[in-house]
């Protein structure tokens, strides 16, 4: 059970930023098909790196603050960060693997 | 498990590979279908309304009609590994596709379907500004582009189809397409043309993305006069066309100039004995869904054939000896 759980625009700070493990952040919207083809995907790879990483998701639809402040203008988006700084960045449909592997750099 | 070999393992998903999938699960060949991690149910995934399906009436959304086509398969047997083929041996009698963790699969005949994916304008800013104001598909980010100036390039359906459901969002919406008229549907075309906020700029070439963090403009050059003029814009949807997603397979099977796979006469059947291609993969010049399920099914019609007469001479090899 580790889906990934939802962060706002009030609570990103205290849950990604100011979070003491890297944090995989998945920008996404409901009339966004590759996001929803990335999201189980991003369940599996929180199992995987379970008590290594964390994954939130963020809906960009009810939320535009963060989005904006990291100039987030495609879905999906994926943002990994680490110490409250953006170390990795993933724009557009990325197959698991390329997910996988950069990951494992993080973790 | 995975010294298993099956009858027939399908790579790739989309109209070809459900199709495809529908026609070997109902000869019973129990088809294992690698669908894709990201990519699963194909180019449609990422369309609106797909009003060309034959059969339905009132259009359907392109989704829909995946998921449609995947339950049609899934319900007479067929067998779904939601991940990539990251490894493809299709030579000798038993081929082996691997998938994402690893995992050997191994069948008797192998059919391709791995579609195509979307062609980039091969410009220098274009990577770094990807996510940036650059992107391929108007359905996921139309919605960050409110008010704002949008440039399609392209003069296809997709181009057509991208720049009207961009209307909605952007303050204007230009089309930069390289001749002087549309290749798209004259439905869709009329549509464009009827919409105020589209304007088109025709025999025009993108070539430069400027802006330092995110968009601001492309250069278009005038194909006939040479003239360079810059149009503003935040958001860049690029929907030049496809090309076919070979590179997995490139030093095995066959491929024309452009990376097409190609096909004995008017079957499906490859270089290689066994291996099987349909849909995008092979189709520079219709590329449409009806046609890539038909398609899909000449490659299902095609391998069962195959693998009949494959149990035939093995039935005469054991007879005669």
């Amino acid at each position: 059970m580790s889906h990934a759980i939802d962060v706002t625009d009030a609570d990103f700070a205290a849950k990604v930023l100011a979070s003491p493990r890297p944090v995989v952040v998945d920008f996404w919207a409901d009339w966004c098909a590759p996001c929803k083809k990335l999201s189980p995907i991003l369940d599996e790879l929180a199992e995987t790196f379970d008590g290594q990483i964390d994954f939130v998701k963020i809906d960009t639809n009810e939320n535009m603050g963060v989005p904006a402040q990291y100039g987030v203008l495609r879905l999906p988006t994926i943002l990994v960060f680490s110490g409250g700084e953006v170390v990795k960045q993933f724009t557009g449909a990325v197959p698991k693997l390329q997910l996988r592997k950069a990951l494992e750099e993080v973790a | 498990m995975s010294d298993e070999v099956r009858e027939i393992i399908i790579v790739g998903s989309g109209p070809a590979g459900y199709t495809a999938a529908i026609y070997a699960a109902r000869a019973e060949l129990k088809p294992l279908v690698l669908e894709g991690s990201i990519t699963a149910g194909g180019a449609l995934m990422n369309t609106t309304e797909v009003e060309n399906f034959p059969g339905f009436s009132d259009g359907i959304m392109g989704p829909d009609l995946m998921d449609q086509m995947r339950a049609q398969a899934e319900k007479f047997g067929a067998e779904f590994i939601t991940d990539d083929a990251i490894e493809l041996r299709l030579d000798g009698p038993i081929k082996t596709v691997v998938d994402s963790e690893g995992t050997e699969h191994k069948a008797k005949a192998v059919i391709l379907a791995m579609g195509s994916g979307y062609k980039r304008l091969g410009l220098p800013d274009e990577d770094r500004l990807s996510g940036r104001g650059v992107s391929w598909c108007a359905t996921c980010d139309g919605f960050f582009f409110k008010n704002k100036p949008i440039v399609v390039a392209g003069g296809g359906d997709s181009a057509v189809e991208e720049a009207t459901f961009l209307s909605r969002f952007g303050t204007s919406v230009t089309i930069v397409h390289r001749r002087d008229e549309l290749r798209a549907s004259k439905i869709m075309v009329a549509r464009a043309e009827a919409d105020p906020k589209i304007n088109f700029a025709w025999n025009s070439q993108i070539t430069a993305i400027n802006g330092e963090t995110k968009v601001e403009s492309v250069t278009v050059r005038d194909t006939l006069t040479g003239e360079l003029r810059t149009i503003p814009a935040e958001g860049v949807f690029v929907a030049i066309g496809h090309e076919p997603r070979s590179e997995l397979v490139k030093d095995q099977v066959h491929l024309d100039s452009a990376g097409y796979i190609k096909v004995v006469d008017r079957s499906t059947r490859t270089n290689l004995s066994g291996v099987f291609a349909c849909g995008d993969l092979v189709d520079h010049t219709y590329r449409q869904a009806v046609t890539a399920a038909g398609s899909g099914c000449a490659a299902a019609l095609d391998a069962e054939r195959f693998l009949l007469e494959l149990a035939d001479s093995e039935v005469l090899a054991s007879a005669a000896s």
